[in-house]
């Protein structure tokens, strides 16, 4: 069994430019999506995640420019996700290049929605990104709108849900731990993962090394996502590979 | 200079396969069409696709591309990919059972699934990076190391009828086989257009590949 555990880092971007920058090598222009993608393809990512977090609707356009520069120069898998509505916004999207598209409260508000985009596009490239709380022990729930609103459901069986309706792929983030760098939710994480036959991708939280490790040996996570740590040159993603292949576990790391 | 057609029948993005291949193509045009006549003046022919298997067939029939599909790959350099390799066989367990092009013996099957080293079993589809092991020697494996790490993204394998069409193998809960090669026709379950230096070293030396004479 030599399937890898991958390595993804986020980008956010905002009206076509990758919010904040990133700091790390000897980059020309840290606020352009394509030129980050593509250090990042070779500097061993195994696949990239855009969260596109433009507000205004007027300026929702950019995001395709952008997705066809990256499919035209970087030959990774990457994910699209942010204002995935209906199927002709995920049409535009895998149509422009990516890979896949990240569906996240349109999945809540109309849960057919991943079953209609997995049906018109094959659940390969449907990603479905659920935001969670825990409430009580070992019990955590969905959050949509960046958080800020409960809907009640159980992120477990919300989860099996997305998967019986054809989602791909699961892109869990801990509301809990996102931005506080004391590592994944790996409780939430674990229950997840075992309780689907998709992959998992573990967020939220990773301010180390170690907590990549453990996302994936104690979380059970497929894939681990991380922004900050690599954004700002605090690890490479070789470093963080070593680390990992280090503990055991199977990693891409003869990619040159 | 004849042109590289990547064969367009609404099965799958086809953009970035594309770009991949103009990216190691030189000025070659690259055309991404469901034109049989274009299919048929192509120097090389790529036949990706990802989804179903039942639909792809149907695709296929209503386009009216069996039979020009066929030819391609027995005249000239011919890569499938994903669906595009499966879709060569005689039949697939998927969709409740579907025919295939039957361009090589063989069937498509689900992935047996398995176990993690601690017991949890694996998870399906079989996405991800994997390490394809090459079983013989062949023109597109030229500089792509023993080993090399490539992207797969599928729950379904195949089962070549004939073992010395095996090109590569990739283990995923059991040994199956990640590429094959006859003549003319060579196709791959990963995808090259997504696995970095690997796939475009893959790419780079089907454009140049003159085929088998």
């Amino acid at each position: 069994m030599s399937l890898s555990r991958r390595i993804i880092p986020c980008l956010d971007v905002d009206c076509g430019r990758v919010v904040k920058g990133v700091r790390f090598v000897d980059i020309r222009d840290a606020g352009d999506p394509i030129e980050v993608a593509r250090q990042y393809g070779e500097a061993g990512a195994d696949e990239l995640v855009f969260l596109d977090i433009t507000a205004s609707s007027d300026d929702r356009e950019t995001i395709l420019h952008v997705v066809e520069g990256v499919a035209e120069q970087v030959f990774i898998p990457f994910t699209v996700g942010g204002g995935i509505r209906a199927v002709a916004d995920i049409r535009r999207m895998l149509n422009a290049g990516a890979d896949k598209v990240g569906i996240n409260t349109a999945a809540v508000s109309n849960p057919e929605l991943v079953a209609e985009a997995a049906a018109h596009f094959g659940s390969q490239c449907i990603v479905v990104a659920i935001d969670a709380k825990q409430v009580a022990p070992s019990r955590w729930e969905i959050f949509t709108h960046g958080g800020r609103r409960a809907t009640g459901l159980d992120a477990v069986a919300w989860a099996q849900r997305m998967a019986e309706l054809g989602a791909g792929e699961i892109l869990l983030t801990s509301m809990d731990r996102d931005g506080t760098k004391a590592g994944f939710d790996l409780g939430l994480t674990r229950a997840v993962s075992d309780s689907v036959g998709i992959p998992v991708i573990a967020s939220g939280g990773v301010g180390t090394l170690e907590h990549l490790v453990d996302g994936v040996v104690e979380g059970h996570a497929d894939a681990v996502l991380a922004a900050s740590i690599f954004h700002f040159g605090e690890y490479t993603i070789g470093q963080a590979k070593t680390k990992m292949a280090t503990a055991g576990i199977p990693m891409r790391l003869d990619y040159d | 200079m004849t042109p590289i057609v990547v064969i367009d029948y609404g099965m799958g993005n086809l953009r970035s396969v594309a770009k991949a291949l103009e990216a190691v193509s030189d000025d070659r045009p690259v055309r991404v069409s469901a034109d049989p006549g274009l299919i048929a003046a192509a120097g090389h022919v790529v036949f990706p696709g990802q989804g179903a298997m039942g639909s792809c067939m149907r695709r296929l029939r209503e386009l009216d591309l069996v039979e020009v599909i066929a030819t391609a790959a027995a005249t000239k350099p011919f890569l499938g990919v994903c669906l595009g390799l499966q879709a060569l066989f005689e039949q697939s367990a998927e969709d409740g059972g579907c025919e295939g092009l039957g361009l090589l013996p063989g069937e498509v099957t689900r992935l047996p699934g398995g176990a993690e080293p601690d017991g949890r079993p694996l998870k399906i589809p079989h996405m991800g990076w994997n390490r394809v092991r090459q079983a013989k020697p062949h023109p597109l494996w030229a500089g792509v190391p023993e080993e090399s790490w490539f992207y797969f993204v599928h729950s379904y394998r195949i089962e070549p009828g004939v073992s010395t069409d095996q090109a590569a193998t990739t283990d995923y809960g059991g040994r199956f086989v990640s590429a094959v090669a006859r003549g003319n026709l060579f196709a791959v379950q990963f995808h090259p257009e997504k696995s970095h230096h690997a796939g475009l070293r893959l790419l780079h030396n089907f454009v140049h590949w003159d085929g088998c004479p």
